[in-house]
């Protein structure tokens, strides 16, 4: 098939058909000033102190919300039995799922050397640690009496009690703390060059300490960058089978009981691609504002948004598979018990639950993007990114919920109704998450400057100056 | 610690990665040794002028990693065998699938922190002071968009004026002596 007209964008570089990643016409010291312009300006947008406000107080809701459990206690929820997991579990599976996209972007495309990555990369880590600030709270705050939370780590104490390890509960902690420990190292090692561009760069004494303080005193030599690029390498191929770890174990809390809905094990590879599928989705809902207001459409083109679509569109594909097995089997496995949980969950009282998830997650989404138009259709994928977390939310919400209120035993059936201190907590969660995110975008590079002078062409280096060989081997 | 006294070295800066790499290529050829480029992003080819090659960085995070998955079943163990235990729905005290999974997460929790501190041990960071910032054009480019190559005075061929005279015959922006 011949194409009439050749395609004429200025993204594709005319020698080698290569598509670029950042737009063109950008140097070291354009880009270089363009995002640390942002953190060191002097003039602080007014919409930023707007923003940071509201999610203040939004944020007011989890401190609220938290202090009048802490004196009531747990009773304060809607949890009772049979339902004795509710908002906590939902939102704290939610949260870590949406973190789960930070470090697939930051270490997995790393290793496929996928470079489109690097324009969000930063960000996406940010998104990471803030989403599992918001998960750890729950488990923090369900355990009943929170000051005592630190037993579940094994450290040595004068009553002799140690963990319990053949628990998942147990493996949760070990999970989600190493989850957040590696991942607040390898975004804090990402930024250390960034620091020292940020010293450099500095008019305020101030931000000059600040940043050379958390620089470590970095000065770009090339052996330094060797074992620092090493030490990238490394974290991000030990981030990769960790994040695929951390939303196992998380399935195995539900997979490990002989619940019916529950106990099965199809759930570690389905709750690995919903995290992703949600995180994508996260990663487009701050993307889009950032690139808007900040004026970063040159670092963060369409074809990134374009190439998070496609991921969404394929782990939501995984997902929307993983629903029609947990269907399939349930008839499959001829079990009274699962045939009944997967009619109740479909057609029960709750069952405008689970047609809310049909719809977000998988009818809107993964009908629509394989459109190209609407996959780098900005206000679209806006909109679509709440959707298919909002999507995300009822899944587990489903999963935890409609396996639990209606069991084995008909005369102990109950069922569940949250109570306005899970959505304030919930919404709280929101607010901090959102606050955090405000914080991160005025006071840290959002985006790696040293990453993105690697993609530029300027980095090409011509051995022995300008001779007839070097000069073709850079025109291939 | 080499002798605090004269000048430390001698720094050139350059406008291209290329040009960086072909200065060095040459000071490496001409025998000076104790040399470093300073680049705002890896410039590998810098790195090969510099015969810079192996780091010891993957060795302390496999032994990290060791360490960690090692520490984390030994202590899963003992303290489910030994120290406490306790009889859960009847299963064997050494559940050794069970105990997999804390060993996994601190496996990658150890070798994580090990691949990170160990390059900063390695890399002697965090080290605040050093001579080159002395220089007055190196914080404006060298972690912009300039490229450094500083011959070190400690090498044996150094000498000020004919070390001067070797970097000047490149296409440097400027050569600038390094007080300590």
């Amino acid at each position: 098939m011949a194409t009439k007209n050749p395609i004429v964008d200025p993204m594709i570089e005319p020698r080698t058909g290569e598509y670029a990643v950042i737009a063109p016409g950008h140097n070291f010291k354009s880009v270089t000033q363009k995002i640390a312009g942002l953190v060191l300006t002097s003039n602080t947008p007014l919409g930023w102190f707007f923003g940071l406000i509201v999610a203040a107080g939004v944020a007011t809701g989890l401190v609220v919300g938290c202090t009048w459990l802490f004196l009531k206690g747990v009773g304060i929820w809607g949890v009772t039995i049979p339902g004795a997991w509710g908002f906590a579990i939902i939102n704290f599976v939610w949260w870590i799922g949406i973190g789960h996209a930070g470090t697939l972007i930051s270490a997995i495309l790393l290793l496929f050397k996928q470079t489109w990555r690097n324009s969000i990369n930063r960000f996406a880590e940010a998104m990471t640690i803030f989403a599992v600030v918001c998960a750890g709270t729950f488990p923090l705050i369900h355990v009943g009496r929170p000051w005592l939370a630190y037993w579940l780590f094994p450290y040595p104490n004068t009553m002799n009690v140690w963990p319990q390890f053949r628990s998942p509960l147990a493996w949760d902690v070990f999970a989600v703390s190493t989850y957040a420990t590696i991942s607040i190292v390898f975004w804090y090692v990402g930024m250390i060059p960034d620091f020292g561009t940020l010293r450099d760069r500095a008019q305020l004494p101030a931000a000059k300490y600040f940043y050379g303080l958390l620089s470590l005193g970095w000065r770009g030599s090339t052996r330094h960058w060797i074992r620092y690029e090493s030490a990238s390498l490394l974290l991000a191929g030990l981030s990769t089978p960790l994040v695929l770890s951390v939303h196992t174990v998380i399935s195995f809390d539900f997979a490990v009981a002989a619940l019916a809905g529950w106990h099965t094990t199809i759930f570690p590879p389905y709750f690995v691609a919903g995290a992703i599928y949600s995180g994508f989705a996260m990663v487009i809902t701050l993307a889009i504002p950032i690139r808007k207001f900040y004026h970063l459409e040159d670092l963060i083109t369409l074809r990134h948004l374009d190439n998070m679509a496609k991921v969404m569109l394929g782990t939501g594909l995984i997902v929307g598979y993983g629903y029609c097995m947990e269907v399939f089997m349930s008839w499959y496995s001829a079990s009274h018990w699962e045939f009944f949980m997967m009619w109740n969950r479909m057609f029960g009282p709750m069952g405008w639950a689970y047609w809310i998830l049909i719809a977000t997650n998988l009818a809107i989404p993964l009908t629509t993007l394989w459109s190209r138009k609407l996959r780098v259709n900005v206000l679209f994928l806006f909109l679509l990114s709440f959707v298919i977390n909002t999507g995300m939310w009822f899944e587990r919400f489903v999963i935890v919920v409609t396996s639990l209120y209606r069991d084995y035993l008909p005369s102990s059936w109950g069922t569940y109704r949250a109570t306005r201190w899970d959505y304030m907590i919930y919404v709280g969660t929101l607010g901090l998450f959102t606050f955090l995110f405000f914080l991160f975008v005025r006071f840290l590079p959002m985006i790696p400057m040293s990453e993105i002078r690697m993609m530029l062409p300027q980095t090409k280096v011509r051995r022995g100056g300008t001779d007839a060989e070097s000069v073709i081997e850079e025109t291939i | 610690m080499p002798p605090r006294e004269g000048i430390y070295g001698l720094l050139a800066e350059f406008n291209t990665p290329s040009e960086l790499v072909h200065a060095t290529e040459a000071a490496h050829h001409a025998g000076y040794r104790r040399m470093e480029c300073y680049t705002p992003y890896p410039v590998e080819q810098a790195a090969e002028a510099l015969r810079f090659h192996k780091t010891r960085v993957p060795l302390v995070c496999l032994l990290g990693g060791l360490l960690g998955v090692t520490t984390a079943y030994l202590m899963e163990t003992w303290i489910n065998v030994w120290s406490y235990p306790l009889n859960i729905a009847g299963r064997p005290l050494f559940s050794w699938p069970a105990f997999i999974i804390p060993a996994y997460e601190w496996t990658i929790l150890f070798a994580g922190l090990s691949a990170a501190f160990g390059m900063l041990g390695l890399n002697g960071l965090p080290q605040l002071y050093h001579p080159v910032f002395n220089a007055r054009n190196f914080r404006d480019g060298a972690t912009t968009d300039k490229f450094f190559l500083c011959l070190e005075a400690t090498d044996p061929r150094f000498s000020l004026e004919e070390t001067r005279r070797f970097l000047e015959q490149f296409p440097a922006v400027s050569v600038v002596e390094v007080d300590h």
